[in-house]
């Protein structure tokens, strides 16, 4: 896959906090990359620096193989996290402003305002001031004028942020339609139902630092535990002694009423399901078994915690 | 350039529109006229209500002596007191003034009885002429012809000259020029904090309402302050300007409507009013209006104007840099005190050292104030209707180029980080910090 974004060995020092330390990233063109990590992690300044609200002290940042340039402000659409509206100003005369900042000429602008407000069912709010709206109502505003310049690169950090859950379908429709359109979509949260349905890619950061780049899968394969769910029914009467005579670890074992058993067990690195499923044959009917992968959220708190013990013992 | 132009253009459109500026601009030139109008209405309704005084004089001195006026009739009555103040109290007379026997051989008491408060240029009117009446009967009894008195005194009329370079001497007239240097000087002042203030707190709503990281991923923070800093200017010129042009029309209007012919002669009356008090300025008066004529003509109106406009402007950029560089490190207008106090320093104090200024305007204070270019847009001012050499005029006006350019650049340091910064209960130190990001 082609990088559309690529952030090379980048660092940013805010007096003596170092926000950023050396971090490279390779975004893909046309998926959505998850950016993840912690309050404090570095997110927000380096979606900053992407949106070139503030500069690098060091490194570059290519976008479809360019060095970084105002020229790109208008590729690039931004829905920060900490984001609103001017409360007195009119619905439309607001979106028409902030899309005329982008570079969009003003008839279209309104053209394309009208297509998406008709979309999202708003046509009505035009002229109401922004202070009449509910909040969700805002975020949909909000959401409408950072996609309608038509951007080959979106960013959202923590988009689902204050919606209710009809509205985060919505926008999770429209964040996939704008993937299938082309876009490449930089997506930062702590929602982690969200990156695993959502996400191709993720990088975790921590302290300036990354800590995991991949693909969801990759990242869950790598980080599996070898453990497996299975039920057997019918069993042998001696299955718990047969059982720890295997070479596996029994995490969880529940005889359930029907006398089946629903077992946990982790098997050594080396060995396969298949080979597993061998040596459980014989304890009885075998009616379920499935690997137990990590969630994004485990992989998410295991490693921060991790990163965090080694930081804290160097200093 | 092109988007700085687009927040120009939102900033001054959407204060343009708000009901407060519209009311503020019709309503300042109706009070502005009202402050002119009022004046010559009052004078000329003292005219419409001619009062009657009766008088009962016992000692005699002064029967005929007091001179009937448009708005004073005098009636030399011979009745007993009581039954006057009666016939003041159904109307007959408007007021009553008795002058009883004295103790001494001189005549030092009266009294005026009215059912209503008299007015105090008929009072003053009526003890002057006492006195002086009481002075020449002094000067007769001791042998001296109060002729000689009256042609010994003299009124001075001192007319300053200012010699300019080029040799031409020009007239100049103190009063004229401390009042044109302290208008200016406080108009500047107003509108530098009236719209230095406009820009903070625009500054603080974009940052509370979190739509400064939208706008800023758009523009440069520099670009979006810019914008802000000129936009207001242009609204704060609107204002200026329409306030002049119609305070002007409504002026016009009213002299148009009013029957012309009155008002100079109620503007007249006021100013012999005045005098009446004062005999010494008796006569002087004629020459001192045309004397303030001819300053006016010798005052150099292009530079004055010009000038104006410089420092109106100029302090105004140096200022609102300021501003928006608070705006920017606070999270609400409560915060804003601990950053206010030093910005605003320099103008109070130039406001206040205006007043001393305009007795010594060439003074050293003068001189040093007037360049420096915090306090020189309120100091300068005061400075120039008395005339003030082109070279210092130059340094200074250069200084406050060179210093808004410089605050604009410091206040966008500041600005760039602050914009995005909450929640944070910002130091000094912490602005200092943001200087070096």
């Amino acid at each position: 896959m082609r990088t559309f974004l690529s952030v090379n060995e980048v660092t940013k020092k805010y007096a003596n906090h170092l926000a950023i330390n050396n971090l490279s990233l390779q975004v893909p063109e046309n998926s959505i990359y998850g950016l993840l990590g912690p309050n404090g992690a570095g997110k927000t300044s380096l979606i900053r620096i992407i949106n070139q609200i503030t500069a690098p002290d060091k490194g570059s940042i290519l976008l479809n193989g360019e060095v970084l340039s105002p020229e790109h402000i208008s590729r690039i659409g931004y829905l920060p996290e900490e984001r609103g509206l001017y409360k007195k100003m009119k619905v439309g005369e607001q979106a028409l402003y902030l899309a005329r900042l982008k570079g969009m000429p003003k008839n279209i602008a309104r053209q394309k305002l009208l297509y998406w407000f008709e979309k999202f069912e708003i046509e009505n709010w035009w002229n109401r001031k922004v202070e009449e709206l509910s909040k969700g109502m805002q975020q949909k505003i909000q959401f409408i004028v950072t996609i309608l310049h038509q951007p080959e690169l979106l960013i959202f950090d923590e988009p689902f942020s204050g919606f209710d859950p009809i509205n985060v379908n919505l926008l999770k429709e429209e964040i996939l339609k704008l993937r299938e359109q082309g876009a490449t979509i930089i997506f930062s949260t702590h929602n982690m139902a969200s990156v695993e349905e959502l996400c191709d890619h993720i990088a975790l950061i921590n302290n300036g630092n990354k800590i995991l780049e991949g693909t969801v899968n990759e990242i869950r394969e790598a980080h599996r535990t070898h453990t497996f769910e299975c039920e057997i029914k019918q069993p042998v009467d001696s299955i718990k002694q047969d059982l720890e005579q295997l070479s596996v670890t029994l995490n969880k074992f529940v005889r359930k009423a029907d006398n089946s058993v629903r077992i946990t067990i982790t098997s050594d690195a080396e060995s396969s399901g298949n080979q597993l499923i061998k040596k459980l044959l014989p304890l009885g009917e075998l009616s379920d078994f499935k690997e137990l992968l990590p969630s994004m959220n485990d992989i998410f708190i295991a490693q921060v915690s991790a990163t965090n013990i080694k930081t804290d013992s160097h200093e | 350039m092109n988007k700085i132009g687009l927040i120009l253009q939102r900033e001054y459109l959407t204060r343009v529109k708000k009901t407060s500026f519209i009311v503020m601009t019709f309503l300042g030139p109706i009070l502005m006229a009202a402050l002119m109008i009022v004046p010559i209405i009052l004078a000329s309704l003292d005219n419409v209500g001619k009062k009657n005084i009766a008088v009962i004089d016992e000692t005699n001195w002064f029967l005929g002596r007091f001179e009937n006026a448009d708005n004073m009739q005098f009636h030399y009555v011979f009745e007993s007191v009581d039954s006057v103040k009666s016939q003041v109290l159904n109307g007959k007379y408007d007021l009553l003034l008795y002058v009883p026997q004295p103790t001494l051989n001189v005549p030092v008491n009266a009294e005026i009885y009215s059912n209503r408060q008299i007015p105090m240029t008929t009072a003053s009117y009526i003890s002057n002429t006492m006195s002086k009446e009481v002075e020449t009967k002094k000067l007769l009894a001791s042998g001296i012809d109060p002729n000689i008195i009256k042609s010994a005194k003299t009124a001075i009329n001192l007319v300053t000259f200012r010699l300019d370079e080029d040799g031409a001497s020009k007239k100049s007239f103190t009063a004229v020029n401390v009042a044109l240097g302290l208008v200016s000087s406080i108009l500047i002042y107003f509108f530098i904090f009236i719209f230095g203030s406009q820009v903070m707190r625009g500054v603080i709503e974009e940052k509370t309402s979190r739509i400064v990281e939208v706008i800023v991923s758009s523009v440069r923070p520099f670009e979006l302050m810019l914008g802000k800093i000129t936009g207001i200017a242009l609204v704060g010129l609107t204002q200026f300007l329409l306030w002049v042009i119609l305070t002007a029309g409504i002026y016009g209007l009213f002299t148009l409507f009013y029957n012309p012919a009155q008002i100079p002669e109620a503007q007249m009356n006021a100013g012999a009013m005045m005098q009446q008090t004062n005999p010494v300025m008796d006569g002087m008066n004629q020459e001192a209006v045309l004397k303030v004529f001819e300053v006016v003509e010798a005052i150099n109106f292009k530079v004055i104007i010009l000038s104006f406009l410089f420092y109106f402007i100029g302090g105004y950029l140096l200022y609102a840099a300021l501003f928006a560089a608070i705006g920017s490190a606070v999270d609400s207008e409560a915060d804003t005190q601990q950053f206010m106090l030093p910005v605003s320093l320099p103008l109070i104090l130039g406001l206040v050292i205006s007043n001393f200024i305009v007795n010594n305007p060439d003074g050293a204070l003068a001189f040093w104030l007037s360049i420096i270019p915090f306090t020189s847009p309120v100091v300068m001012m005061v400075r120039i209707p008395f005339g003030v050499p082109y070279d210092e005029l130059i340094l200074s006006m250069s200084l406050l180029i060179v210093g808004f350019l410089f605050t604009t650049w410091f206040a966008g340091k500041i600005y760039r980080t602050g914009i995005l910064m909450y929640g944070k209960k910002v130091t000094y130190r912490e602005l200092w910090k943001w200087m070096k990001y």
